[in-house]
């Protein structure tokens, strides 16, 4: 594949507290994914996955090893320049945590308003065009509560993906759908990053979406196990 | 430009926030509202204290003003030797001296007979010792003995008494035990010290008050030639004239009046508390309106730092909504503080106005 992967994690490793109450849940972690990739991750509870996206997304700062995500080192790096690198990425969580106050076309919006060169019309435009692609062209101005669980999360995918982030997060994304809808925002995702040409990784517990991945990585007390090609099985 | 830009293309947040509860905005409104009508009413107030005590030496129709060393304010004008005024008509530039007899007296109502205070003030018919107009026009009222003009804004029920002045059936009532004829009505309004005040003729005022000499009077008023510096005459008048007296510009001696209230009183001091205390409610209320909503929104705040925007992007919501509940709280809060005003000078007397200034936000400013 590419030369560059598209995230590069060598010798990781991640503590939580100070001292005596020092906790290490990452342990010696490397993954190479490739653009245009869709990995998932497994694992027990506690094991450690959320730890690394979050890692990956910039939403905590490496402390030890290399992190480097299209190319740019994280390990030890600052506030501004963490801030900075989660505009590029597509962060989808568990809970959808739209905004309550903002409509499905504002919640969009909101992912785009974070880059200072679009305009407010044509922000609009791209939110809706957004919206109608995960099928809710009739509900962009709805309020989060008036949506189902399906439909929220639909939205944030539209959120996370309205700008065309090159890296696309997400933790455990169908845990709080049903299996249909589960398996539409999934079917979702993967049509959309195929198309926009982005890299996803993915945590998951569902058995039923294995099936999208190129490839499947098993994370189990913080250390991450030998990586599984699947691709063949498809 | 780059800023409006930003401005527009700015969702914005959090007035979105606000108005998604209306119920809760409305409570958080009022909260505002009730701590900006607290302030109001205590500026009103303080307002008040200032404008009754420096109004009548505003109108003081004098360049300079010379008064006893022992002042303490207008109404307590300590009295000085009148023989003092014929020394200030040595200094040049001074080109008329006169002088002014005040006391603040007890009085009764002339129907109810009730006690009241009131500012008296002793002047000569002949000169315009004030530059009121009510006064101007009736002097000739107050020339004959114990003819007085009434304040029809004095503290009390007199609408009776005011009635029967305007028929031109001359009530009477007693000051110091002496008959005296309320002959006119003039408009002042109380003040802090008294209920209002009623005027005289010099010769009046001191058939009122047997044991005071003519000798001893109250203020100096001192006109000057036309094109003379008050500034500079005051100080060859104050370097001139023995100690007992002091001796102001008409700006000084206002100032001095101001002062006085506000430095020197116990009432001006609670109104500044009262006014410090409004303004801690208010901030208790916005800090927990404020405080409530970010909790309610910690998620949400969350997902936008995960998605790249950065501290002060949430500071800037927080900064929206406390300006939103400040301004949208204080404009229902002037319109009930100007009729709560209202209730007030009915019920005082007292020259409670909305100014300018306070309106404005200016509170210290005095226009
Ligand atoms: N902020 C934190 N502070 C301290 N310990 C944490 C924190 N977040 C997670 N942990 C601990 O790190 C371990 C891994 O957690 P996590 O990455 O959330 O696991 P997973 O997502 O696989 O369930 C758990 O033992 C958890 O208790
Ligand atoms: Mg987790």
């Amino acid at each position: 594949m590419q030369s560059e992967p598209a995230i590069q994690i060598q010798r990781l490793n991640h503590s939580f507290g100070k001292s005596n109450l020092k906790k290490q849940v990452l342990f010696d972690v490397n993954l190479d994914i490739f653009a245009g990739e869709i990995v998932l991750m497994t694992g027990p509870s506690g094991s450690g996955k959320t730890t690394l996206l979050t890692l990956v997304g910039s939403l905590r700062s490496a402390q030890e090893g290399s992190l480097k995500i299209l190319g740019q080192e994280l390990c030890g790096a600052r506030t501004r320049t963490l801030d900075r690198a989660r505009r590029n990425n597509g962060y989808i969580f568990q809970a959808h945590n739209l905004h309550s106050s903002l409509t499905a076309l504002q919640n969009v919006m909101m992912g785009l308003e974070v880059h200072p060169h679009y305009s407010k019309a044509q922000m609009r435009d791209r939110a809706s065009a957004m919206l109608a692609q995960v099928g809710l062209e009739e509900r962009i101005h709805y309020f989060p509560d008036d949506l189902s669980g399906g439909q929220k999360q639909r939205v944030a995918i539209a959120r996370a993906l309205v700008s065309h982030p090159k890296l696309v997060l997400a933790d455990e994304p169908t845990a709080a759908l049903d299996s249909k809808s589960g398996r539409n925002v999934v079917e979702l995702m993967q049509r959309l990053a195929k198309e926009q040409g982005c890299t996803i990784l993915m945590v998951t517990h569902d058995n039923r979406i294995l099936d999208i991945a190129d490839r499947i990585v098993h994370m189990e007390d913080g250390y991450l196990a030998p990586q599984a090609v699947l691709a063949s099985r498809r | 430009m780059n800023l409006l830009r930003s401005f527009v293309r700015r969702t914005p947040l959090g007035w979105l926030q606000l108005s998604k509860e209306k119920s809760r905005l409305l409570v958080a409104l009022s909260g505002v509202a009730f701590a900006d009508i607290l302030m109001l009413m205590q500026l009103g107030f303080q307002g008040a204290l200032f404008e009754s005590g420096v109004q009548m030496p505003k109108s003081l129709n004098a360049d300079i003003i010379i008064t006893g060393s022992e002042i303490i304010n207008f109404n307590n004008a300590d009295t000085f030797p009148r023989g003092r005024l014929y020394q200030a008509l040595d200094v040049p530039g001074v080109e008329q001296a006169s002088p002014l007899y005040l006391s603040l007296t007890r009085w009764k109502h002339p129907i109810t007979l009730e006690k009241g205070t009131v500012l008296l003030l002793g002047l000569d018919p002949n000169l315009e010792q004030l530059t009121r107009p009510d006064v101007k026009a009736q002097l000739d009222k107050i020339r004959l003995p114990d003819r007085i003009l009434f304040d029809q804004n004095m503290r009390g029920d007199f609408d009776a008494v005011i009635a029967k002045i305007q028929q031109g059936t001359v009530p009477t009532t007693e000051i110091n035990e002496r008959q005296v004829r309320l002959n006119g009505l003039i408009s002042v309004g109380s003040s802090f010290a008294s209920d209002g005040l009623l005027l005289a003729s010099d010769q009046t005022f001191l058939r009122l008050f047997p044991d005071r000499a003519s000798t001893k009077v109250n203020l100096g008023l001192l006109q000057l030639a036309p094109g003379a510096n008050a500034d500079q005459v005051a100080r060859r008048l104050d370097s001139y004239l023995p100690d007992d007296v002091q001796v102001f510009t008409r700006q000084q001696f206002v100032e001095f009046e101001y002062g006085y209230w506000k430095n020197n009183t116990a009432i001006g001091f609670i109104f500044t508390l009262g006014v410090a205390m409004g303004f801690v409610v208010g901030v208790i209320i916005v800090y927990q309106v404020l405080a409530t909503d970010v909790n309610s929104h910690l998620e949400e705040y969350a997902t936008f730092r995960a998605m790249g925007y950065g501290h002060q992007f949430l500071l800037g919501i927080v900064l929206e909504e406390a300006v939103i509940l400040a301004v949208v709280g204080f404009l229902p809060s002037l319109g009930i503080a100007v009729g709560l005003y209202h209730l007030t000078r009915g019920a005082t007397s007292l020259p409670v106005f909305m100014t300018l200034a306070r309106a404005g936000g200016f509170w210290w400013r005095r226009w």
